[in-house]
């Protein structure tokens, strides 16, 4: 099975994953410092920043663009409830 | 003194237009206040222009539009400034571009979204402005000074050049009432200021300090902020006590590049006690970090408020008692509302009889609040053995090698960490 790597910068960690995890299955169990809404794209609590990788990331669909725009985040944030990781070196700030 | 509802000049053809508001002793749930606060607003007349700067309170909206009809008709309105959008600035808004609907909005980029969340219209037109940015209304000049999070995303200073009138919304703002204004005029309002950054600026003191950058070079002859009085008198000095209220409080004990990791515990037949002890002694094995001990029962939780947000790392041990952690616990971690605690480090440990559960309530409380906890916290139950001893000293070591850097890197599968969490 495909995997990717996802590395948590704050907390100097990385995680080995099957491709197709979604960001929030891993932050969460890793321990990051986000806070979790509605878990189905449409607060926006939990925007998270992607260092580097993002051409590893799915793409975004039309509501998590509709709710990273509105809550004026640039194009290195996704919501981690909603992006999975797809393969490669992928690094959040978290 | 005079409470009639006039127009007070503040430089010629400049008037504060605002309203008092003397009743008030509950200020947005949080702050306490002995005679009220004011809402300031202010109206500049140029030869081509007039410009109001900020509202007031919708409450106070009818004395705000009393004094501004004292110095301007509406339609000579030809510009609005709105420096901060919380609803004490921005009540009388709607109702001011209804009597003024050619006048222009000027507002920070990210005032937008609130703009239109307390603005309930379809027809919303605005200018967004940022550092540099500026308004011409005839002799007199707007400049716009972007300073965000003080204390709000949106929150901006708008300066008249010509005059050297910095209207700086909340910040060197205070909750007094006194129809007097001045600063030269008023009571003792120093109490006021200090309690008013303590409660609202300090959470955001980076940014008080990017914002002094950006404010110090200016030539300022008068400060005019959104709440109590208007800084005339030696208007430098509020600056220079921004800064001294936002500078570190411990950089000469602690050496430039220690690190500071503090350990608070509360125990009810030491055992508690004695892992935080462990945590300590393993923290300390570590060079370049410097290890505080604290037993929570001796305070009320306010003094450490002060340390924590010098630390760099917290680690809290707490018994459970009940299912949860103990009420210190919770009072400290519920008093760190007005620092900013977000990326520091933390952790939990803490003896059981039961069931334990205090650790991951804090661990949970810890990233609510935006900290790190990398490390997951040591249980033990009732006394600890030799090797849950070990587990805490482990505890510590790490967090020491989290601050200094020393942490080597780990690659960990998915299914590894999933059986780290049972």
């Amino acid at each position: 099975m495909p995997k990717a790597n996802v590395t948590f910068e704050k907390l100097g960690v990385t995680i080995s994953v099957p491709a197709g995890t979604r960001l929030i299955e891993i932050s969460e169990k890793v321990g990051a410092s986000i806070t979790y809404g509605c878990r189905e794209g449409e607060c926006g609590t939990c925007i998270m920043k992607i260092v580097s990788g993002m051409e590893h990331m799915s793409e975004r669909s039309v509501l998590e663009d509709k709710v990273l725009q509105e809550n004026m985040a640039g194009s290195s944030h996704r919501l981690a409830c909603q992006a999975q990781v797809l393969g490669g070196d992928i690094v959040v700030k978290a | 003194m005079n409470t009639s509802p006039n127009a007070v000049e503040v430089a010629p053809g400049t008037h504060w237009i605002g309203a008092l508001d003397p009743s008030l002793r509950d200020f947005d749930i949080i702050l306490k206040t002995a005679n009220g606060t004011t809402y300031n607003s202010y109206c500049v007349r140029g030869d081509k222009g007039v410009a109001i700067i900020d509202t007031v309170k919708a409450s106070h909206a009818d004395e705000f539009f009393t004094r501004l009809e004292q110095v301007a008709r509406y339609d000579e309105i030809s510009t609005i400034v709105l420096n901060h959008l919380e609803p004490d600035h921005s009540g009388a808004l709607p109702e001011l571009m209804r009597r003024a609907p050619q006048a222009k909005l000027y507002i920070s980029a990210k005032a937008q979204l609130m703009l239109k969340a307390l603005v309930k219209t379809d027809d919303l037109r605005f200018n967004v402005v940022e550092t540099g940015d500026r308004v011409e209304l005839g002799g007199r000049t707007l400049h716009f000074f972007s300073t965000p999070f003080l204390h709000w995303p949106d929150t901006q200073c708008t300066l008249v050049e010509e005059q050297g009138i910095l209207f700086s919304g909340d910040v060197f703002g205070c909750h007094f009432c006194d129809p007097r204004l001045f600063n030269d005029k008023v009571g003792d309002f120093r109490f006021s200021f200090e309690y008013y950054y303590q409660h609202i600026m300090r959470p955001f003191r980076e940014h008080v300090l990017e914002a002094l950058e950006l404010l110090e070079p200016l030539e300022l002859k008068t400060i005019a902020p959104a709440h109590g009085p208007i800084l005339r008198d030696a208007p430098r000095s509020y600056l220079q006590r921004y800064k001294q209220l936002a500078a570190p409080l411990l950089h000469n004990e602690v050496g430039a590049n220690d690190k500071s990791l503090l350990v608070f515990y509360i125990s009810s037949y030491g055992n508690t006690a004695q892992m935080a002890q462990a945590v300590a002694e393993g923290a300390e094995t570590e060079d370049g970090v410097r290890v505080s001990l604290y037993d929570l029962q001796a305070s009320g939780g306010l003094p450490f408020v002060d340390l924590i947000e010098e630390a760099d790392g917290i680690a809290i041990g707490s018994p459970t008692i009940n299912g949860d952690a103990v009420k210190p616990v919770w009072d400290l971690l519920s008093s760190l509302a007005v620092i900013k605690v977000r990326d520091k480090l933390g952790a939990s440990f803490g003896s059981y009889g039961w069931s334990g559960e205090a650790i991951n309530m804090i661990e949970d409380r810890l990233r609510g609040l935006k900290l790190r906890v990398p490390v997951k916290g040591v249980r033990a139950k009732l006394i600890p053995n030799e090797e849950e001893m070990q587990r805490c000293r482990d505890l510590g070591k790490q967090l020491a090698q989290h601050l200094t850097g020393n942490l080597q890197r780990r690659v960990i599968s998915m299914s590894e960490l999933l059986s780290q969490e049972s």
